[in-house]
């Protein structure tokens, strides 16, 4: 018998030695793939290179220049402001989705549908939808312009990619197109998990369709609005294809459209600094790391105190325990 | 009289009910008819975009310039066919999206459900050092590295290749994780050790028992990686400079230079509908079975 047990256990041992070949290709791949170019990038930007020719080791000086030079300030200000008034309307219009849908007197029908319809842009290259934008909002030829003036609604042309604030609200409107519907699917799927019966004993209590806003409806969501906000500002931060070739890679009008990214790839393609351009993509990186970490302590705030407090109460039973052993012992 | 006299509330009582009732039901139908128009006015701003680019893929350049937008298709779809691939390689550029779509989608699939399994049913030291490494580097934007990617494949001799892009997907962070969560729930180790008493070899039973159990989240993911890949642009710009290597975003891109830009509008709506129809036939196939994967990654948190 014991033979056998152990005879099986170094059976498995020999087996778990197996699990390596499984995970290796994985990790080849991300060590060399992944994980170095990060490295790779750090040591650029501790370098003056032009992205050919000699590498120059000088320090930190790229970084220190980070902190003098105003685009960056700039940059993070127009992904802000794009990311903010698109973050605003893509939740008002979810959350003004989620209560016609989630009403109890009026039923709404066809959600299926409309989920459907309103996910779809999320589906659409960037590339794509930066270019169908760029003519349908052309000031002089666009579809929409066009339609304004036939309606008499406009005199002027609008010059909707070729004002400053208008570009940085054009691109706000096309992130809104683009994501409102994913914010819909995913915060109608939070309230779809509260029981129908919260709802009705709510109503019958004589709750107000704003008190159960109020008191049902946002703190059920209120997880993935977090995550919503969070993931929005992430990305919004990464933001590159739209900006860019909407303004044909230049970030104009008047650096508006001049985000983070389009502003390292000049930095390192046009303008041939690619040390700097690297620190910058380094600082940018740092900067994401913070909001994550910040999101993810903030969401899992109820699961990180309960970890501490099982772990708490595991220390104080095994204590308990060792002691009662003592005790029996003596 | 008196019975006459209540038979009369009773008639007002009724009376004044289905007045009630009838008021109801006006308020009903307003409310109702607001909402529809309201969700109909949204589906029109999320749509009227789509249906400009396929009508005015069908129409030619100089009615689209003068008569502006129709709901009624053209017949110039051949026609504008033509001027768009004398201008740019369409074709091409399709091809090699697909080419690299489906060879990412089919790698990051079989090799993050490799690396799901190992990391399920086998106990090798530091499992958890290396788990715990991809739990942080999910939380990496890593595409921010694109500068140190580029040299490094400078370096390899990689630059200008579609391997570039193909091979990371080998590695992909994302899909191992939700994958490992997807085995727990769906692989019991028990059919795992009665195949063994049965003398299959380790990835045998992978290939035979595993892979199959695991094959509907490896196809939810497998959604998410091919659209992900098919729209990609930053990385293959980057990475790719030939023109016979570029992707279709690369493509359309490149229209906005070109002179029927303006010229022949209706050559360029079509290069949009090319990039466009695929993906919306796709999801209006897989449309139920993806908002349920969103939905379910809500809930869980």
């Amino acid at each position: 018998m014991s033979t056998f047990v152990s005879g099986g256990i170094k059976m498995n041992k020999r087996k778990d030695r197996i699990g390596y070949a499984f995970i290796s290709p994985f990790f080849l791949v991300f060590f060399l793939f992944n994980a170095y170019p990060i490295f790779f990038t750090l040591y650029l930007s501790f370098t003056r290179y032009k992205g050919y020719g000699a590498k120059t080791f000088i320090g930190a000086e790229n970084f220190k220049l980070i902190f003098k030079d105003p685009n960056v300030v700039d940059a993070f200000l127009n992904t802000i402001k794009i990311w903010g008034v698109n973050i605003f309307f893509q939740i008002f219009l979810a959350l003004l989705l989620v209560m016609v849908f989630s009403d109890i007197k009026y039923k709404v029908k066809g959600l299926g549908f409309f989920r459907v319809v309103f996910y779809l842009p999320n589906l659409i290259a960037a590339a794509t939808i930066s270019l169908v934008f760029a003519k349908l909002l052309d000031k002089d030829y666009g579809v929409v312009n066009q339609v304004l003036f036939q309606l008499g609604w406009i005199g002027d042309a609008i010059g909707w990619l070729t004002e400053p604030i208008l570009a940085q609200m054009s691109v706000s409107g096309i992130q809104t197109w683009m994501w409102f519907g994913n914010s819909f699917i995913l915060f109608m799927a939070s309230v779809q998990a509260v029981s129908k019966e919260t709802f009705e004993a709510a109503s019958i209590d004589g709750a107000g369709r704003f008190q159960i806003l109020k008191n049902i409806t946002i703190p059920s969501i209120k997880p993935i609005l977090m995550y919503v906000m969070v993931t929005g500002l992430i990305g919004g931060l990464q933001l590159f294809d739209i900006p860019f070739l909407i303004t044909d890679g230049k970030g104009f009008p008047e650096g508006s459209l001049n985000t983070m990214i389009v502003y390292i790839y000049n930095m390192a393609f046009v303008h041939n600094n690619y040390g700097y351009a690297s620190a910058l993509s380094f600082a940018l990186f740092i900067v994401i790391m913070i909001f994550t970490v910040i999101f993810t302590v903030a969401t899992n705030r109820t699961e990180i105190k309960d970890f501490i407090k099982r772990r708490k109460e595991e220390k104080a039973r095994k204590k308990m325990l060792v002691e009662k052993g003592s005790v029996s012992n003596g | 009289m008196d019975k006459k006299n209540s038979e009369q509330v009773l008639d007002e009582r009724a009376l004044q009910r289905i007045k009630d009732e009838k008021k109801k039901k006006r308020k009903n139908i307003i409310v109702y008819t607001l909402v529809y128009t309201g969700l109909a006015f949204l589906v029109l701003i999320t749509l009227v975009p789509f249906w400009i680019v396929i009508i005015n893929a069908t129409r030619d350049g100089m009615a689209i310039q003068t008569q502006g937008i129709t709901l009624i298709p053209g017949n110039s779809l051949f026609a504008n066919y033509k001027i768009l691939t004398d201008n740019v390689d369409i074709a091409r550029g399709f091809w090699n999206s697909l080419k690299i779509s489906t060879l990412v989608t089919v790698l990051s699939g079989y090799f993050s459900a490799l690396t799901a399994y190992g990391f399920h049913m086998y106990n090798f030291k530091g499992k958890n050092f290396l788990f715990g490494l991809i739990l942080v580097f999910m939380m990496i934007p890593s595409q921010l590295a694109f500068l140190g990617y580029v040299k490094w494949m400078t370096q390899l001799g990689l630059m200008d290749t579609h391997a570039a892009l193909i091979i990371p997907s080998v590695a992909s962070i994302g899909t191992v994780f939700f994958l490992r969560a997807y085995i727990s729930s769906s692989l019991s180790k028990s059919i795992i050790e009665s195949a063994r008493i049965d003398g299959a070899s380790e990835i045998g039973i992978f290939h035979k028992i595993a892979l199959p159990l695991m094959a509907p989240g490896v196809a939810t993911m497998s959604i998410f990686t091919f659209i992900g890949s098919w729209n990609n642009y930053l990385s293959a710009r980057v990475i790719l400079s030939s023109k016979e290597n570029e992707t279709l975003p690369m493509v359309i891109s490149s229209l906005k230079a070109l002179k029927i830009w303006y010229q022949n509008q209706g050559a360029i709506y079509l290069g949009f509908a090319i990039s466009i129809v695929p993906i919306v036939v796709v999801f209006i196939f897989a449309s139920k079975y993806l908002i349920e994967n969103i939905s379910a990654g809500a809930v869980k948190g």
